[in-house]
């Protein structure tokens, strides 16, 4: 390699970066450089996971007590749809490939942009675009079809909002569709001589993956919500039987997406993990092979188990077998990737900072997600569990608490190399212990009061389920409050951090071989790899 | 901690009869689902336990010492890695075994179970209940809906949908089979003692089935959003001694038949009379313009094309909205389509004579 400044050595205070290269704003909205891009993404998102959250709060507070005592029906049906919506289409989606997935993906391939770079800046602004519709809803009063748009209710409905809410979920499929196209191409033709596709960072693998799924699985639900629009409008019955159509047929279509997604959600928390976990431990990955293909076999099986969602939707018993096993495939890849992380920890050198903290956090919280989800693909038991809050803490312990709690554990990570900036890692695990309490606290009591039989959506409740939504909300205001205070923290750095080296953390992979921030085209030379990225054997020896 | 808690207390009774995880268990199956879970539960329990454990030990045994800190390369074990990808597989498939074979118990009704229609509607529950020839005397199905208006008056009282809305009212040791449909969106009816629930949809019938051995009461939640008062779709199941259910039923039948009221089968018996139906269906086993209508029900029939075709209440309902769609081998698809022209209640009602029909 031909760049000689490894860990430590130099920070590039003296010189340009990708950051103060270019001034202005123009500058950074039509910029083209993947890294940009990727920091608008990480401000847009964390500003609609703002909105979500304070939804999300507006809710538990409405739940504190059994009576719907804050809000009327119809506004609480419309805080839990924006919260889910927003979450969902705005926020979970994009939020790490498109943030930490765009700045990383060509570091890590030690290559100077994505493929197409003004496609990338394409998907940003349909993101941008998409969003909008949604905004208008939410300023004029808002939607009340639950985020899953199920027909015949949304089909029925006279209110406007449904469609420009449902066309703007149409646009952002579009960002979508693109970014995993990017990236697809990106690491098939742009990876730096020497990086062989068993030398791709784990992240890499997991990004990978995810686009395969964003490009094969966005198409069907964006035809699904254009033929919602189109009955809506031209009033042709596909899924309403009023007209004649079918409304468990829209299940069928919105799960064949909404299944996969969830991969395209935590896929890339998993790549986080694999990077965070063996960096912070010193540590070569254990099981490089059996990783990546998992992620591969994942994003594959994910496409073939979307009946588990419609157990009791009066869809076949024949279906609901077959869907209910070939749920269960889908554990085995989760367990080993699981196994492997923990077992990286073995005789490692392993640092107490708030990415690790966060990492291992993330593994116990969706050790919970994931082995709650096997009461799900059994068939007897989600025939009781089903739409009750045992399902929404299930979804919120393996969406939200394994994707947020990978996304600040990478956004910790890579913090220094996106900013040039250290943080206060004191102030940094304070907070995760209050925001790991605050967590649990949210959302293990769901699991009690749901398999007791409490429904979800329920705007009041009955008083025997009173105790386990008071400790929820409680959790929930200590979750939020702790957020706040990553938020202030990390701003903060920004202009008083110490300058941050090139390689805090002694890492081997490539994004950590250029100076912090990187320069504008990312590297000062030409790239060229010798070693994996968990060789810190050969890593140590090239630096000595 | 937050997990160890949980797992003492799984098998607390508490006072009403739940336990922990579960509300109390008050149908033939509902012990069975329990079984499932708490397999699952334990299952889980142990390997959350396991995992965690090692992710904490290593974390404080490898805690970094210093900042020059050396580590073993150990890029794998095929052996380890083999076992923790198969020895799970086994637990996995005994815990679909284990769910397969309860879902199959609560998909399937008895032969002999009774009968009741549920529909779903913004925002309660209505339910039918069949004629009857009690001691040689004809009396009427009759309907159990709507809310007790006294009752409603405890505005803000979060137990008052659920105490004042009318409960449907069942016998106890016998097996009920609820045939259920909606008139406008989703619904889904969900007993959580029970442990019984499924989706409630316009357009087509879903059945559910159970048996409460024991008298008592039970909720009866919506578990499909479907609008504003979603949360306030309340109802009770009332189960009843047998003889006790028996009175009630027959005392409901001839309170029906004093009022005149019409609904299910009597309703359809009128519209087939009243819309011209005789024209064209005998109820004699004979042939006219369309086939006979008599004994149809559950068998099975040969369709133009090939098919064959089960006749339940689905075919049934769209064979009278859209006679197209299937029509009986031998006849020609002449009957004019009554999509828009009946009600939901009329095409229940419909069905429901047909059904009834020897």
């Amino acid at each position: 390699m031909s760049t000689s400044t490894l860990d430590g050595v130099g920070h590039g205070a003296s010189g340009t970066n990708y950051l103060n290269a270019k001034k202005g704003l123009m500058s950074w909205l039509f910029t083209i450089d993947h890294k940009r891009i990727g920091v608008m993404y990480l401000a847009t998102v964390l500003t609609f996971f703002l909105a979500g959250g304070l939804f999300a709060l507006a809710i538990r507070t409405e739940l504190a007590t059994p009576a719907g005592d804050i809000f009327s029906a119809a506004v609480y049906n419309k805080l839990f749809t924006l919260h889910g919506a927003i979450m969902v289409f705005l926020v979970l989606v994009p939020a790490i490939p498109a943030t930490l997935g765009n700045f990383l993906l060509p570091l890590q391939l030690g290559t100077i942009d994505v493929a197409f770079p003004k496609l990338n800046l394409l998907s940003f602004h349909i993101y941008v675009f998409g969003s909008l519709f949604l905004l208008y809803t939410l300023v004029t009063g808002g939607v009340d079809t639950g985020w899953t748009f199920y027909t015949p209710y949304s089909s029925s409905s006279a209110d406007g909002n449904v469609v420009a809410a449902l066309t703007g979920a149409f646009i952002l499929g579009f960002s979508s569709i693109l970014t995993g196209l990017n990236f697809i191409v990106t690491v098939h033709k742009m990876r730096a001589p020497g990086v062989t596709w068993l030398r791709m960072p784990l992240f890499v693998w997991a990004i990978y993956a995810t686009s395969v799924i964003q490009v094969l699985a966005t198409p069907v639900i964006a035809i699904t919500l254009f033929l919602l629009i189109f009955e809506k409008i031209v009033g042709i019955g596909i899924f309403d039987p009023a007209l004649g159509g079918d409304p468990v047929l829209f299940q069928h279509f919105f799960w064949f997406y909404s299944h996969p997604v969830v991969y395209v959600m935590v896929l890339p928390a998993f790549g986080v993990m694999s990077e965070t976990i063996t960096v912070h431990s010193r540590k070569h990955i254990f099981g490089y092979t059996a990783i990546a293909a998992s992620s591969v076999a994942i994003a594959a099986v994910g496409f073939i188990i979307w009946g588990h969602h419609m157990f009791v939707s009066g869809q076949s018993e024949l279906s609901g077998t077959v869907f209910s096993l070939l749920t269960f495939a889908v554990a085995i890849p989760t367990a080993i990737k699981l196994c492997s992380w923990i077992a990286t920890l073995y005789k490692g050198s392993i640092q107490w900072n708030t990415p690790m903290l966060y990492s291992l956090g993330f593994l116990w919280i969706f050790a919970i997600g994931g082995l709650t989800g096997l009461f799900l693909a059994t068939l007897a038991t989600d025939v009781h569990l089903h739409d009750t809050y045992f399902v929404v803490a299930h979804f919120h312990y393996v969406m939200m608490g394994g994707v947020l709690f990978a996304l600040v554990a990478g956004m910790h990570h890579w913090w220094p190399k996106i900013t040039g900036k250290m943080y206060n890692d004191t102030i940094g695990r304070v907070t995760f212990v209050l925001s790991f309490i605050g967590y649990n606290l949210t959302f293990f009591p769901q699991f009690v009061a749901g398999s007791q039989g409490m429904p979800r959506r329920y705007h009041q409740y009955l008083p025997e389920f009173e105790m386990w939504n008071q400790l929820s909300t409680l959790g929930s205001y200590l979750f939020g409050l702790s957020l706040f205070i990553i938020l202030g923290y990390l701003l903060q750095s920004l202009f008083s951090g110490k300058a941050a080296p090139r390689n805090p953390w002694g890492a081997a992979s490539l994004e950590w071989r250029t100076q912090s921030p990187p320069v504008e085209h990312n590297f000062e030379g030409d790239v060229v790899c010798t070693y994996g990225p968990y060789d810190y054997e050969a890593h140590r020896a090239l630096k000595s | 901690m937050s997990m160890l808690l949980p797992l003492l207390a799984a098998g607390v009774a508490r006072a009403d009869g739940g336990q922990f995880w579960m509300p109390k268990a008050a149908s033939t199956y509902a012990q069975q689902v329990d079984d499932v879970f708490y397999f699952i539960y334990f299952t889980d329990a142990a390997f959350f336990v396991v995992l965690m454990a090692a992710m904490i030990i290593m974390a404080v045994k490898y805690k970094r010492r210093s900042e020059d800190d050396t580590t073993p390369v150990i890029k794998g074990n095929h052996t380890l890695e083999l076992v923790w990808s198969v020895f799970p597989t086994f637990l996995l498939v005994a815990m679909f075994w284990l769910g397969f074979r309860g879902w199959i118990n609560m998909s399937v009704p008895p032969a002999d179970s009774m009968e009741i229609r549920v529909i779903g509607q913004k925002w309660n529950w209505t339910y039918q209940y069949p004629a009857a020839s009690v001691n040689g005397q004809e009396l009427p199905g009759f309907e159990v809906a709507g809310a007790d208006e006294a009752c409603m008056q405890r505005i803000g009282d979060p137990t008052r949908d659920i105490e004042c809305n009318a409960p449907i009212v069942v016998p106890a040791g016998k097996p009920v089979k609820l045939v259920m449909n909606s008139r406008d969106v989703l619904h889904s009816f969900f007993i959580p003692d029970f442990r019984a629930k499924k989706d409630v949809v316009p357009g087509r019938y879903t059945q559910l089935w159970f048996e409460a051995p024991e008298p008592g009461e039970h909720n009866v939640f919506c578990t499909e959003y479907c609008g504003d008062r979603h949360g306030y779709m309340y109802s009770k199941v009332k189960v009843l001694p047998q003889a006790e259910f028996d009175a009630w039923i027959t005392e409901q039948r001839e309170k029906a038949k004093a009022s005149g009221a019409l609904t299910g089968a009597a309703l359809g018996e009128q519209l087939f009379a009243s819309k011209g139906c005789a024209g064209c269906h005998k109820l004699d086993g004979s042939r006219l313009v369309g086939p006979p209508l008599n004994a149809k029900f559950g068998t099975q029939e040969n369709l133009e094309g090939g098919a064959t075709v089960t006749i339940d209440e689905g075919y049934l309902r769209e064979s009278i909205l859209v006679p197209g769609a299937k029509v009986v081998a031998g006849y020609p698809p002449s009957m004019p389509p009554y999509q828009g022209q009946l009600n939901d209640a009329q095409v229940e009602g419909l069905v429901e004579y047909i059904k009834s029909l020897k």
